[in-house]
């Protein structure tokens, strides 16, 4: 069986992102990138699933521009086999990501889409419900366990409420929840063997997708600020500042 | 125009997060229509009735809708959809899930997780964990939205009199099964719609030493929530975090115990009216956002602060 896991590029996690002075988005020059959190925990489970010898084969494919490589590289490195970047500058919503995605998984016949639950920039969460649906196959979302294989595997997902155990029948679509794995860092060695495995490269042309903006960005703005507080001396004072002052408690 | 509200239930009653939804649909121009998708639902359908501003419940009562499968459901939205103006939901797992499936199969950009609604096609939602808030206007003729709760403050549950209208099902898709579900059971308000919320981080050490915020919890009447660290520590369950990627919440008090304030913490709680953080690093950046900080070992603090609430 083929895994084919989507990866995204975005801003590093750990950088905090300042808007654009004419509010037209957020700074990304010399901005610190790397793969979306969700997607190296995607990488990760395809990657076991290979080692476990229940896959074959995985593929990872980034949507984006040319620098998208970089990412594609990261996950050749945690140990996938092959990398396939849609080149494309465009402003990519999920949908489109989705079309795409699906002209992929028409011409690799995975058996497996593993990816992430969230892009944390765009913080959309809609991708894999989209793929899943324009393939018309099953969806386990948010998921923090995988089990089994075969016709059919068994998903843990994390949802409000608690957690959830759904049969999906194969072929599927997963994504994932930070408590699935832990990734891997890639080893020096690994690197350097990532930079000849194979990446191709296509565009949503090739492809045959129209990826048109649906949503107009009209501007992007900082969120209100909060004013700063106050240090508290002690419990005391924190309990009477609480009652009197905020009076949030009786 | 008219919209339709995806109403979220447990097949016995409407969960919170309906009624901030139908808050949102009321700021849209249009009547507003509740579709109950469950199994054995015609109390939620009485009770969704009863929602002021509701003109009419549509009940689809049928055993593929039993257990929120979102390969279920979406076809039934898609082939409600085109009715209706507007389709919205509520940025829960739920809402989270299906939503999405609906809107690829109408061929519709979904905006996702509003926090304003500015007009009719534009909204107001958060990117990067709230670092910015981008106004997005949709050209899609049915617009699919959903919402963030804590936004729309819900509306009141009694007062309407919509009609309810049975409608058939869409049929069992087959790709997905329901196996259980384990539900974390708790006397306590829930956290995303409690007045109060404590939440404890990696600085509790254990899971052990979550009674030490629970007592307090129960003194305030408030919910009890968790850092992402907390919850991988398996100090609490998942449904205990707060944040970019667990729920969002924006209580009248939000009390950070151990917490260091990472972005994506304050993702899910900066909303909050008033902010209390407890942590012995002055440094922490949760101090940053708190109205008041207090610079302790929690492990003097907390028991401190529950003896002296009596
Ligand atoms: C993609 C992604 C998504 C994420 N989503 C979320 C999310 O939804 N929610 C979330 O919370 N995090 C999330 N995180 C994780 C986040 O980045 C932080 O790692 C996490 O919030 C840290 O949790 P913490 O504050 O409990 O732990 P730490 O950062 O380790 O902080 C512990 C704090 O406790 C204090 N402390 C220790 N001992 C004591 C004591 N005795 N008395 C008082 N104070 C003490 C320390 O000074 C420290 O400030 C996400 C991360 C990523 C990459
Ligand atoms: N441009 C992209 N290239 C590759 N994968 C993507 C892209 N955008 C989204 N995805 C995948 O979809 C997941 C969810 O993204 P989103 O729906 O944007 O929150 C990500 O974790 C990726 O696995």
């Amino acid at each position: 069986m083929k895994v084919l896991v989507p990866v995204k590029r975005v801003i590093d996690a750990n950088i905090k992102v300042r808007v654009k002075a004419d509010n037209s988005g957020v700074e990304t020059a010399n901005v610190k990138m790397a793969m979306n959190p969700f997607c190296e925990i995607a990488v990760e489970e395809a990657v076991r699933m290979k080692e476990a010898g229940t896959a074959e084969e995985v593929i990872a494919v980034a949507v984006g521009a040319s620098s998208s490589q970089e990412t594609l590289r990261t996950a050749l490195a945690m140990g996938a086999d092959r990398g396939i970047l849609i080149e494309t500058d465009e402003t990519l919503e999920p949908l489109a990501v989705a079309k795409l995605l699906k002209a992929v998984v028409n011409n690799e016949g995975p058996g497996i889409v593993i990816m992430g639950k969230q892009a944390i920039d765009g913080d959309n969460n809609q991708t894999g419900q989209m793929l899943s649906a324009l393939l018309g196959w099953s969806q386990g979302t948010f998921v923090s366990n995988v089990d089994g294989s075969g016709d059919t595997i068994n998903v843990t997902r994390e949802v409000d409420a608690g957690l959830q155990t759904v049969t999906l029948k194969m072929p599927a679509i997963v994504t994932v929840d930070l408590r699935l794995n832990e990734p891997r860092y890639a080893s020096l060695p690994n690197i350097m063997k990532a930079k000849k495995k194979p990446l191709d490269t296509t565009t949503p042309a090739e492809l045959g997708v129209d990826i048109s903006p649906r949503v107009n960005v009209i501007s992007v703005n900082d969120p209100p600020a909060r004013e700063a507080g106050v240090i508290v001396a002690n419990v005391g004072e924190l309990i009477d500042k609480l009652r009197n002052e905020a009076k949030v408690i009786s | 125009m008219t919209i339709l509200v995806i109403a979220e239930h447990d097949n016995q009653s409407l969960a919170s997060a309906t009624f901030n939804t139908v808050a949102a649909a009321s700021q849209l121009s249009g009547d507003i229509e509740i579709l109950i998708a469950g199994s054995g639902t015609d109390a939620v359908a009485e009770a969704a009735a009863k929602i002021p501003g509701v003109s009419r419940v549509l009940n689809a009562d049928s055993a593929e809708y039993a257990n929120d499968i979102a390969e279920n459901i979406a076809p039934l939205i898609v082939q409600l959809a085109p009715n209706y103006s507007h389709v919205l939901a509520a940025a829960t797992t739920f809402g989270k899930n299906t939503m999405p499936r609906a809107a690829a199969l109408l061929d519709v950009q979904q905006i996702s997780e509003i926090t304003e609604v500015k007009s009719d096609d534009t909204f107001v939602r958060p990117i990067y964990a709230g670092n910015a808030m981008a106004t997005v206007q949709s050209t899609d003729s049915v617009k699919l939205v959903t919402i963030r709760t804590t936004s729309f403050e819900a509306v009141a549950e009694e007062g309407g009199t919509a009609s309810v209208e049975a409608i058939g099902g869409t049929g069992d898709a087959g790709l997905s099964t329901f196996v259980s579900q384990e539900v974390s059971k708790s006397d306590r308000p829930e956290l995303t719609t409690a007045r109060i919320v404590i939440s404890g981080g990696r600085g509790m050490k254990s899971g052990d030493n979550f009674p030490l915020i629970e007592s307090v919890a129960d003194k305030l009447n408030a919910a009890v929530g968790a850092s992402r660290a907390a919850v991988d520590a398996g100090y609490v369950s998942n449904d205990f975090q707060v944040g970019q990627t667990g729920k969002v919440v924006a209580p009248d008090l939000y009390i950070a115990v151990g917490i260091s304030g990472a972005i994506q913490h304050l993702a899910g709680m900066k909303d909050s009216k008033v902010i209390v953080a407890i942590n012995n690093d002055e440094e922490a950046p949760i101090f940053q956002v708190a109205d008041y900080g207090l610079v302790a070992d929690l492990f003097e603090a907390v028991p401190a602060l529950d003896s002296e609430l009596g």
